[in-house]
C-alpha cells in the first residue's frame, strides 16, 4: 500500500537523511521534483549514476583495509598465535624433560635402595656368621674344659677308689686277722689273710 | 516515504567530487565503507595490541577469526593456498562489517549495493585468473576439462565448465546483495506495518503487535544471514582459489 506509493518521491531525497515521518505523509518539498539526478523509476541498488563513486571508494577502502589487514594485522594475530603455539611446545618440552629427571631421581633412589638393601643384607649376614662362629668356638671351648674337668674328676676319683680299696684290703686283712683271732683263737699269719682277702676281692 | 522499503539503499552524495566529468562523490554508501573498515580495522587493531599470551575476550574474538578463516582456506585450498589468506580474511571481515553495521537502524549497508559485491566478486575471480595463469599458465585451462570424461562429450562437458566458471562472479555477488536487499526490505515493511497499523487506533494497535513480533525474529534471523552471507563468501572465495591453485584436481 504505502509502499508503492511513496517510491516515487523517495528517489530524490539527496543528501537527506531518513526522516522518521509518519505513515501516509505527504513530502511536499521533494515530492515536486522526481526526476533529480537518477532515472525516476530505478530500484536504488541498481541505479548506475553513483557506480563509478561507489568503485572508487571501495578500491580505496577496500584497498586500504586490505593492506592494513596484511601489514597489520595478519602479522600481529599470526605472532600471537605462534608465541603461544611456542611457548606451550617450549612448556610441554620442559614438561617432559623434568619428568625425565624425576624418572632418572626415581631410578637412581631405587638402585640405591636395591644397594643399601643388598650391603644390609651382607652386613646381617656377615654378623650372624660370626655370631655362629663365636657360639660354636665358645661351645667348643666349654666342651674342651669341661672334658678336661672331667678326665681330671675321673682320674681323681678313680685315684680316690683305688686308694679306697687299697685301705680296704689292709681293713679286710686287720679286720680277718681280728675275726679269725676272736673265733679261732690261733693265730693266722699275714700272708694267709691277705691271700684269703685277694681272693674274696677278686670274686 | 519513510515507509519506501527501498529509500534505505538510496546513495546520496555528501561531498560532491567531479574527476574528468565522472561522478566520484564521497557519498553516505562512501561513508559506511570507511566506516566499515575503520570498525573493522580498529576492533581487531585495538583488541590484540595487547598481544596477551592469554587473550582476553575480545582478543580471543580476533584469534578466532584469524583461525575460522585460516583453517577454512586451507581445507578448501590447501596449504598453497595460504598465500591469499590475507584476501580471503580481508573480504570476511569487510563484508561481515558491512553486514553488521547495516544492520544498525539507519545505518547504510554497503553490500546492499551490487555494484559493491560485484566488484568484491570480480576480484576474486579475477585474483583466480590471473594467478591461475600466471602459475600454470595454459595448464589452468586444465580446469575445465575434467578427468574421466568420455571424447564424445568432452565438448558438452567443457562448455558447461566455461558457463558455469563465468556465472561464478554473478552468482557470488548476487547471493550476498539479494540476501542483503531482501533482508533489509523485509525488515522495513514489517516495520512499517507496525507503524501504519498502530496508527489506525485501539484495534490497529492490537494488531500491530504480530508484525512487531515478526520484525524481532527477522531482525535475529537477519543477524545470521550476515554472518552467514560473509561466511559463504569466503568459503566459496577459497574453494575458487582451490582452482587456481590446483587446476585440473577435480
Amino acid at each position: 500500500m504505502f509502499v508503492t506509493a511513496a517510491y516515487a518521491q523517495s528517489t530524490t531525497t539527496e543528501g537527506e537523511a531518513h526522516e522518521p515521518a509518519a505513515a501516509g505523509e505527504v513530502h511536499t518539498e521533494t515530492g515536486v521534483a522526481p526526476e533529480g539526478e537518477h532515472g525516476t523509476g530505478v530500484f536504488p541498488p541498481f541505479d548506475s549514476t553513483h557506480f563509478a563513486s561507489q568503485l572508487l571508494w571501495l578500491a580505496i577502502t577496500f584497498g586500504l583495509f586490505y593492506l592494513l589487514m596484511s601489514k597489520v594485522i595478519i602479522p600481529r594475530i599470526g605472532g600471537i598465535l605462534e608465541t603461544r603455539h611456542d611457548r606451550i611446545a617450549q612448556d610441554l618440552d620442559e614438561a617432559s624433560r623434568l619428568k625425565g629427571e624425576a624418572d632418572a631421581a626415581i631410578a637412581s633412589y631405587e638402585q640405591e635402595l636395591a644397594t643399601a638393601k643388598a650391603k644390609g643384607h651382607s652386613i646381617a649376614d656377615t654378623a650372624r656368621e660370626a655370631a655362629k662362629a663365636k657360639a660354636t668356638a665358645d661351645r667348643t671351648a666349654v666342651e674342651a674344659d669341661l672334658a678336661k674337668k672331667i678326665t681330671a674328676a675321673e682320674t681323681r676319683i678313680a685315684d680316690i677308689k683305688s686308694k679306697a680299696l687299697a685301705d680296704v684290703g689292709a681293713i679286710a686283712e686287720e679286720t680277718a686277722t681280728a675275726v679269725v683271732t676272736q673265733l679261732i683263737g690261733g693265730t693266722v699269719t699275714k700272708a694267709e689273710i691277705a691271700a684269703a682277702v685277694k681272693a674274696s676281692a677278686g670274686n | 516515504m519513510s515507509n519506501d522499503p527501498t529509500h534505505q539503499f538510496l546513495v546520496n552524495k555528501i561531498v560532491p567530487i567531479e574527476i574528468g566529468g565522472i561522478d566520484f562523490s564521497f557519498t553516505n554508501a562512501s561513508l559506511f565503507m570507511v566506516a566499515t573498515v575503520g570498525v573493522a580495522a580498529g576492533f581487531l587493531y585495538l583488541t590484540t595490541s595487547q598481544r596477551g599470551l592469554i587473550p582476553t575476550r575480545m582478543q580471543s574474538v580476533s584469534e578466532m577469526s584469524y583461525e575460522f578463516i585460516a583453517s577454512m582456506l586451507r581445507e578448501g585450498a590447501g596449504s598453497h593456498g595460504m598465500k591469499f589468506f590475507p584476501m580471503v580474511f580481508s573480504l570476511f571481515m569487510f563484508i561481515l562489517t558491512a553486514n553488521l553495521l547495516g544492520m544498525f537502524p539507519y545505518f547504510f549497508t554497503v553490500t546492499s549495493q551490487i555494484i559493491v559485491t560485484f566488484a568484491l566478486a570480480v576480484f576474486v575471480i579475477g585474483t583466480v585468473i590471473l594467478y591461475g595463469f600466471y602459475k600454470h599458465g595454459l595448464g589452468f585451462l586444465k580446469l575445465f576439462v575434467p578427468h574421466g570424461v568420455p571424447g564424445v562429450l568432452l565438448p558438452l562437458v567443457v562448455a558447461i565448465e566455461i558457463i558455469s566458471f563465468l556465472s561464478r562472479p554473478i552468482s557470488l555477488s548476487v547471493r550476498l546483495f539479494a540476501n542483503m536487499l531482501a533482508g533489509h526490505i523485509t525488515l522495513k515493511v514489517f516495520a512499517g506495518f507496525v507503524t501504519s497499523l498502530s496508527a489506525l487506533g485501539a484495534l490497529g494497535i492490537g494488531g500491530a503487535i504480530l508484525p512487531l513480533i515478526m520484525t524481532v525474529a527477522i531482525t535475529g534471523l537477519e543477524f545470521l544471514v550476515c554472518f552467514l552471507q560473509a561466511y559463504v563468501f569466503a568459503v566459496l572465495t577459497c574453494m575458487y582459489l582451490n582452482d587456481a591453485v590446483h587446476p585440473g584436481s577435480h
